[in-house]
């Protein structure tokens, strides 16, 4: 019983990395409706500045607060400057310009710190907490706490204030929207600050525990993908409940199905995905895609 | 419209292809027959993707599974190679029909999804079946050689059995998309209600697409398996499937020369990328990823046909 | 024209594999002032990480090269991204010995990538030296005899870890953790040799698997931890080690902990784990660990961050890679020099394999290069060390792998 509650504890704090990167894919496509491959990458060159920071004396939180605010702007200008001229483009142009963003990222950041992992420091306490024979990691509850407060804060803000509707409304139907005097140009360009803002929060809460290097995100954003797929790629809550009924279904099929070990568990985690997506085919809490004839 | 310098065009390129292989060097040679496997991949994901508008992260699942199925059928059983490529086509085609069907009920990120979990399974399903597929030390092959009495090395040779797949490939793909099959493929991509309303199984139509697109894909496997004598599970992961993708894309959707440009492109590029910047040569990469798209949004093929649309034009109006 | 004419007979040549036997063959990539050295590497793509051994070799070269070259000759070293990727290599490679004609073919990086070329490079009989990968088959002169290795393989490190574990752990139970691709399973295999059979059945309760991919391997300790392991085996890269060091920490368990050598790096591994956590580990080891401190007023050591700072200064200081291809280019060199004024591809194969009792200055102190005729794999010796809370301290006897 005590590896049964241990692995579901360790598998919601895996989780709770994918839920958090995941919430970030979801959050640009509720604001500009695509998939953005290079988001994982933007969130670790988010994490690298706060590593220059934190090494240059900064304390944590202002790092933290400063990074946020680095990477709001960073995301908006990304958008201004290399998005925009494919604003009006297919689909798959933009997500091959995403790509390229990303190889250029990856790259720049090796350039420049090398490729070597660096550690990087958690805001909560570095002991284990104990209760029975089951650990929690400290950093993992405060990292989920952290999550799931973003994930308040987006959800008020998409359903409370004026900016958050425009933005829905601008990615949702674009031309209705620029005749309701919205901005939709900017509104894209706030919405990818806004992911650029949560994926730096992830990146700094991912980093403790993976350490920091150029492609500590690689790995993260498949999982993300499909907890943010399995949630629903319209539900930012369903997204983070994605991220932990994934890295809970991982750990159990390698630790359960021994047969298959934990050689194949990514493969049947998948499986397991695609059977519920089989069933319900928007995710397990988005919006059904509604076809206009 | 320009049909006939199209036709001299073609028969001019043609010609070229035919001489290469005696004033080149093995080496280009072999980088030519690169480019024409990956012009099959390319071909077969275009099919999918760019006429049939469903979208696929895994493609270079079947990449594999055509190659592995060459390398076994030549490692364990020593079937003749010719023999592999066929059957690397007709496996994939069922494996991709198969899987074309439960993704009837997916759409756009969904089955992008569906499509990406395949292109990250494969890796580790193939080291699981050691016993068949060497692990993760991959599989040995060795180079064929020209038939008996044909004087050609084994770079010309594998040079005109890839070209000569890829040109066949080419007139099948465009045959299958200019007729009535085509037609609905299109059909379903533009509008699949509308199309169901005409009689169009659609159901039926895109698992067969799904199936052919896999089918190409896997023949481009089996013949890089033969290329580069080597196969191993960690050269098919998920970046594969996004090359494959930027191919497609850079090239030009829904355009079978953009399967050409797309290969040249991911073949060639990369390695420019490397002589400017060996410190960062992805960041050249993805300057050029970029600056393609933002030059040709619609990809090169899309410029071409522009670019040639104006020219005409311009030549006509004086008349 | 005749020249075109000769060079285009002389490639298709190459391509037939026709090469007229050895001896008769003009020197190739050798001029009066220069040698080419061919070389590939992944600069870009998921393993990225590694090219900064390329890097540094080229950084050596220059050294070298700024020195005089050797034996009046320059060293001309030609690099290429093959990203990790086998055909990428294969072109690149064929680019190297058929475009720019290089003399030897020199730390290739990766197994995948050198299996792809292996064949290749042995039917046109061009030297293939110190490969940069831990596999066993690069030592296999009599069917290969144009491919040599260079570091300590995996297996063999498996088998020492195996040997001491016997000695003193008579009743251990072995939980295993390894990356599932060639690398781990060659640590596997060092590991189930060394144990033999009998014992590898008796010894170890779990083997647990994890993917380059995966986030985090926490799922794999907490099983190795219930499987009732007192031996952990750690096959795991610098990333991977980390979390699995600090995570068996957190969970109380505390094993006899076998780590590979991949992650001895005090300064990126060890480290961030948490000295508390990390004290006690064992691992072997054939080079100086370049962030020990021990190593601090080391000649070989000093020699090397001089070197570092005038020739690669962009190159990180805590980075073993570094210190690595730093050594291996020194191995080069001294080939080139045994070489003399005959740099045909067969005297530089035959000097490579009679390297007796080299010495280089981040080799542990008293680990020598050796090789022969047949025996192709350079380093063979390896020393355990236990992290003492500030330092690898050695201890036991040098384990010699060729003397058995």
């Amino acid at each position: 019983m005590d590896i049964l509650i241990q692995q579901v504890v360790s598998g919601l704090a895996t989780g709770g990395i994918y839920g958090s990167v995941a919430l970030a894919l979801v959050m640009i496509y509720e604001a500009t409706d695509i998939v953005n491959f290079a988001q994982g990458q933007m969130a670790v060159v988010s994490t690298y500045i706060a590593w220059s920071l934190l090494n240059a004396g900064a304390p944590y939180w202002a790092a933290f607060l400063a990074t946020l605010a680095i990477s709001f702007v960073g995301g908006l200008l990304l958008e201004r400057i290399v998005i925009r001229p494919v604003e009006g483009a297919p689909v798959l142009t933009v997500v091959i310009v995403c790509i390229g963003l990303l190889v250029i990222l990856n790259s720049v950041l090796g350039w420049i710190y090398s490729y070597i992992q660096k550690p990087f420091p958690s805001p909560f306490p570095d002991r284990p907490i104990r209760i029975g024979n089951v650990y929690f990691g400290a950093h993992d509850v405060g990292a989920l706490a952290i999550t799931v407060l973003v994930l308040v804060a987006l959800y008020a803000f998409f359903r409370f204030t004026t900016l958050g509707l425009a933005m829905r409304a601008a990615a949702q139907n674009p031309a209705s929207s620029r005749l309701c005097g919205i901005r939709v140009g900017w509104m894209l360009a706030i919405g990818w600050g806004l992911a650029s803002l949560i994926g730096a929060v992830a990146g700094m809460m991912v980093a403790p525990i993976v350490t920091l290097d150029p492609n500590m995100m690689a790995g993260i954003l498949i999982y993300a993908f499909a907890s943010a797929t399995l949630g629903g790629f319209t539900s930012p809550g369903g997204a983070v409940l994605g991220g932990l009924i994934v890295g809970v279904i991982e750990n159990l099929v390698g630790t359960y199905v021994h047969f298959i070990g934990t050689e194949l568990k990514l493969t049947v985690a998948l499986a397991v995905i695609l059977i519920v997506l089989l069933v319900r085919p928007s995710g397990l809490f988005g919006r059904a895609a509604v076809h206009r004839v | 419209m320009p049909s006939r310098a199209l036709r001299l065009g073609l028969v001019v390129v043609l010609a070229g292809a035919m001489v290469l292989p005696f004033v080149v060097t093995n080496f280009r040679l072999f980088q030519c027959a690169q480019v024409f496997i990956y012009a099959i991949a390319l071909l077969g994901l275009n099919i999918l993707i760019g006429y049939n508008g469903q979208f696929s992260l895994g493609h270079s699942a079947f990449y594999a599974l055509g190659a592995y199925t060459t390398a076994i059928m030549i490692d364990q059983w020593s079937v003749p190679y010719g023999w592999t490529i066929p059957v690397a086509g007709l496996l994939c085609l069922i494996a991709g029909f198969l899987f074309g069907i439960p993704a009837l009920r997916l759409e756009g990120l969904y089955l992008a999804l569906a499509t990406f979990a395949l292109a990250l399974a494969v890796p580790q399903i193939l080291k699981y079946f050691e016993h068949w597929t060497g692990g993760s030390q991959g599989i040995v092959l060795s180079k064929p050689a020209a038939p008996k009495g044909v004087p050609l090395n084994p770079d010309q040779w594998l040079y005109f059995l890839t070209l000569f797949v890829l040109l066949v490939l080419l007139v099948l793909a465009r045959n299958l998309l200019a007729g009535r099959t085509g037609r609905a493929i299109v059909a379903i991509r533009d509008n699949p209600i509308a199309a169901q309303a005409m009689g169009v199984n659609t159901a039926l139509y895109k698992s067969l697409t799904f199936g052919v697109s896999a089918a190409y894909t896997g023949i481009a496997g089996a013949l890089s398996a033969l290329v580069i004598a080597f196969v191993a599970p960690d050269a098919f992961d998920v970046f594969l499937s996004i090359t494959f993708l930027s191919g497609i894309v850079i090239g030009g959707l829904a355009s079978i020369s953009g399967a050409i440009f797309g290969a040249l492109f991911i073949q060639f590029v990369p390695n420019w990328a490397q002589d400017i910047s060996k410190a960062a040569p992805w960041a050249i990469y993805g300057v050029f990823l970029i600056g393609f798209m933002y030059v040709m949004p619609r990809g090169i093929a899309g410029a071409v046909r522009l670019g040639a649309a104006r020219w005409w034009r311009r030549r006509a109006e004086p008349s | 024209m005749l020249k075109k004419v000769l060079l285009l007979m002389l490639m298709t040549a190459f391509g037939l594999g026709m090469l007229a036997p050895a001896g008769a063959q003009t020197v190739v990539g050798v001029t009066a002032t220069e040698i080419k050295i061919g070389n590939t590497n992944p600069y870009s793509g998921p393993a990225s990480a590694y090219g900064t051994i390329g890097k540094v070799i080229g950084a050596y070269f220059k050294k070298v090269n700024e020195e005089g070259g050797v034996n009046g000759r320059k060293i001309n070293y030609i690099t290429y991204d093959d990203a990790y990727s086998p055909p990428k290599a294969v072109e690149m490679v064929r680019k190297l010995v058929e475009q720019d004609q290089v003399a030897a073919l020199f730390q290739t990086l990766g197994t995948p990538t050198n299996s792809a070329i292996h064949k290749y490079v042995n039917q046109q009989k061009v030297p293939h030296l110190f490969v940069a990968t831990g596999a066993t088959k690069w030592n296999d002169p009599q069917h290969f005899p144009w491919t040599m290795g260079w570091q300590p393989n995996y297996q063999t490190e498996g088998k020492i870890y195996a040997q001491y574990i016997m000695k003193n752990f008579p009743d251990a139970k072995i939980g295993i953790l390894y990356q599932n691709d060639d690398y781990g399973k060659d640590y596997r295999k060092g590991l189930h040799d060394g144990l033999g059979e009998a014992n590898a059945k008796k010894m170890i309760v779990m083997e647990q698997t994890y993917e380059v991919t995966d986030p985090t391997i926490d799922s794999q300790i907490v099983n190795l931890k219930n499987s009732g392991a007192n031996v952990f085996f750690n096959v795991t890269i610098p990333k991977f080690a980390v979390q699995a060091i600090k995570k068996a920490h957190d969970l109380g368990w505390k094993p006899a902990h076998f780590l590979n050598n991949v992650s001895s790096s005090l300064a990126t591994v060890l480290k961030p784990a948490g000295v508390e956590a990390s004290r006690g580990l064992i691992t072997a080891l054939y080079m100086k660990e370049i962030t020990d401190p021990q190593w601090k007023s080391d000649k070989g050591y000093q020699d090397w961050v001089a070197f570092m700072k005038k020739y690669y200064p962009e190159g990180a200081l805590d980075d073993q890679s570094n210190a690595f291809g730093y050594t291996v280019a020194h191995a080069m060199t001294q080939v080139l020099k045994q070489c003399g004024n005959d740099l045909s591809r067969e005297n530089i194969m035959k000097q490579a394999a009679s390297l007796k009792n080299v010495e280089f200055p981040l080799l542990l102190p008293g680990i020598k290069v050796n090789t022969s005729p047949t025996d192709h794999a350079p380093i063979e010796q390896e020393q355990l060390a236990k992290f003492d809370g500030e330092r690898w301290a050695t201890f036991g006897e040098l384990y010699d792998a060729s003397k058995k």
